[in-house]
């Protein structure tokens, strides 16, 4: 039993270097995780600042209409479909970085979600809170920027660093492009070696300890941001 | 107590289900006997006796598995809500032979090898051709067909030989016997792969990759049915195609290399070959 074990890892990640396919797997994984939760941050602040403005002040009516359509499409269309529309559809005839049209597909649907989490955070600062703003003095602007945000932001980084696991979780599709993200990694050592134990635990292994390690992050950031809460 | 006993028929009768026909371990023969075997058995007895010694769990009226990847034409594609092509035929006839119905699941090429070594299929046939790693996973049964690797390009590419794909982006399916080769001779840097061949081709077309490395017989097929793509004259590779079987079951192997034999004899493996492929 030991010894078959043995003989499957070997065969599995050390014959023919097999575990580059892991390793490079691995860093696209987070390249790609990484710069999509950047452009997934930034998309979602902004929406979530247009529906909040127009939601507070009845301003930028076209603006709204074009997010809400942007988060029906998006929350209601699988991430796979949308990376494969990119790819095939709107990058139809271009060679481009698949790396680049993986971050695109990604970011824009976690940018979706986000905004959501943004919206959820703002909506969450009592009225008295902006009420007080404007009384005095500051401007919606102002408000939003100096008062209502500092406090909403805190109370949405646990749920969006959660936002950013699921993400990392969900580029595992990148394979459908012919991107060799990790799992597709394991699913060519799997095309080679016509083994489905090793290689499936080990890409489920890796991806378990990286959202561990996003987890002790979250909670390092929880800590501080609450050190002068009085509880 | 109830339940136990409960789960435990309902064991065996899956057992039964599943393993009736093609596989003859040791421990799915003593629960079917002990089970008051069906008339299937008795049946399988009389009309088999004679060519296998010891035909216990007889494939008569039973279920083959068989894994393969539809999108393979024209070894085996969808048309309508059938799986058919020459594959599907031949694996048809030897279900016929066996006396068994055949039942055709349809997986990503790259798992048909585990679905027959976790024994969720009985044999495996999908274009897939014969090589040493392979073997050390599975049992092949005599080749049926032979096949070839070809190269196909945009009609205006500048790719002329096999000697022109040096450092060129190729694109290929993943596991298959392209990906395999073309990985070790390109390196794995030149090699896109994809999980369909179609999309291979689909992202030559769109001018993605510069080359697609694919089994011939498929790569005719898309070439006719893409515009602008053309195939290599020279062949990047010769190959058999054959079945797989798991390893443990030598008995279903036995059986399905006499079938094979019987209707390589009789003609029938040539007959549905010609009906899909047309000679040039």
């Amino acid at each position: 039993m030991l010894e078959n074990l043995q003989s499957q890892f070997i065969l599995n990640f050390v014959n023919d270097d097999r575990w580059r396919y892991l390793l490079n797997g691995l860093l696209v994984t987070l390249k790609i995780t990484f710069f999509a939760a950047l452009l997934g941050l930034l998309i979602g602040f902004v929406i979530a600042m247009i529906r909040g403005a127009y939601q507070g002040t009845g301003k930028y009516k076209i603006a709204n209409a074009i997010c809400s359509l942007y988060l029906t499409v998006i929350r209601g269309t699988p991430v796979v479909v949308q990376l494969m529309i990119i790819y095939f559809v709107i990058f139809g005839s271009v060679r481009i970085d698949k790396s680049l049209v993986a971050i695109l597909a990604f970011g824009i649907n976690s940018g979706a979600y986000q905004a959501e989490i943004f919206r959820s955070g703002i909506q969450a600062i009592p009225r008295g809170q902006y009420e007080a703003g404007r009384s005095l003095g500051f401007s919606y602007k102002q408000t939003m920027l100096t008062v209502i945000m500092p406090q909403a932001i805190k109370n949405v980084v646990p749920t969006l660093l959660n936002e950013f696991i699921a993400l990392l979780k969900e580029t595992s599709v990148a394979g459908y492009i012919a991107l060799e993200d990790l799992t597709k990694g394991g699913d060519i050592i799997r095309s080679r070696t016509y083994s489905a134990f090793m290689p499936l635990i080990a890409v489920a292994l890796i991806y378990l300890l990286l959202v561990l390690l996003m987890e002790q992050v979250v909670k390092l950031i929880e800590r501080r941001l609450h050190k002068y809460d009085k509880r | 107590m109830k339940k136990k006993i409960f789960s435990a028929i309902m064991a065996a009768a899956m057992v039964m289900s599943l393993c009736a026909c093609g596989s003859n371990t040791a421990s799915t023969a003593p629960s079917e006997k002990a089970s008051e075997a069906p008339a299937a058995s008795s049946e399988a007895a009389a009309s088999e006796s004679a060519s296998s010694a010891a035909s216990e769990a007889a494939p008569t009226g039973g279920k083959l598995v068989m894994a393969t990847n539809a999108e393979f034409p024209p070894y085996e594609y969808h048309d309508n809500d059938k799986i058919v092509g020459i594959d599907a035929e031949i694996a048809a006839a030897l279900a016929k032979e066996l006396g068994c119905e055949l039942e055709i699941e349809d997986i990503a090429f790259d798992s048909v090898i585990p679905e027959v070594t976790s024994g969720k299929a009985d044999f495996g046939m999908a274009g897939m051709t014969v090589t040493e790693e392979r073997k050390q996973s599975v049992n092949f049964t005599d080749t049926y067909a032979s096949a070839k690797q070809a190269v196909i390009v945009k009609e205006d590419s500048d790719i002329s030989d096999i000697d022109g794909l040096t450092g060129k982006i190729i694109g290929v399916q993943t596991g298959t016997t392209g990906d395999i080769y073309a990985s070790g001779d390109y390196g794995d840097g030149n090699i896109e792969r994809y999980s369909k061949g179609m999309e291979a081709v689909q992202a030559l077309s769109q001018g993605k990759v510069d080359a697609v490395i694919i089994d011939n017989e498929p790569a005719k097929v898309y070439v006719s049915e893409n515009e602008g793509l053309k195939l290599l004259d020279s062949a990047y590779a010769e190959e058999e195609y054959a079945i797989c079987v798991s390893l443990d079951n030598k008995d279903l192997l036995d059986k399905l290399n006499t079938a094979l034999a019987k209707l390589k004899e009789d003609g029938t493996i040539d007959g549905i070959v010609a009906k899909y492929i047309k000679s040039e």
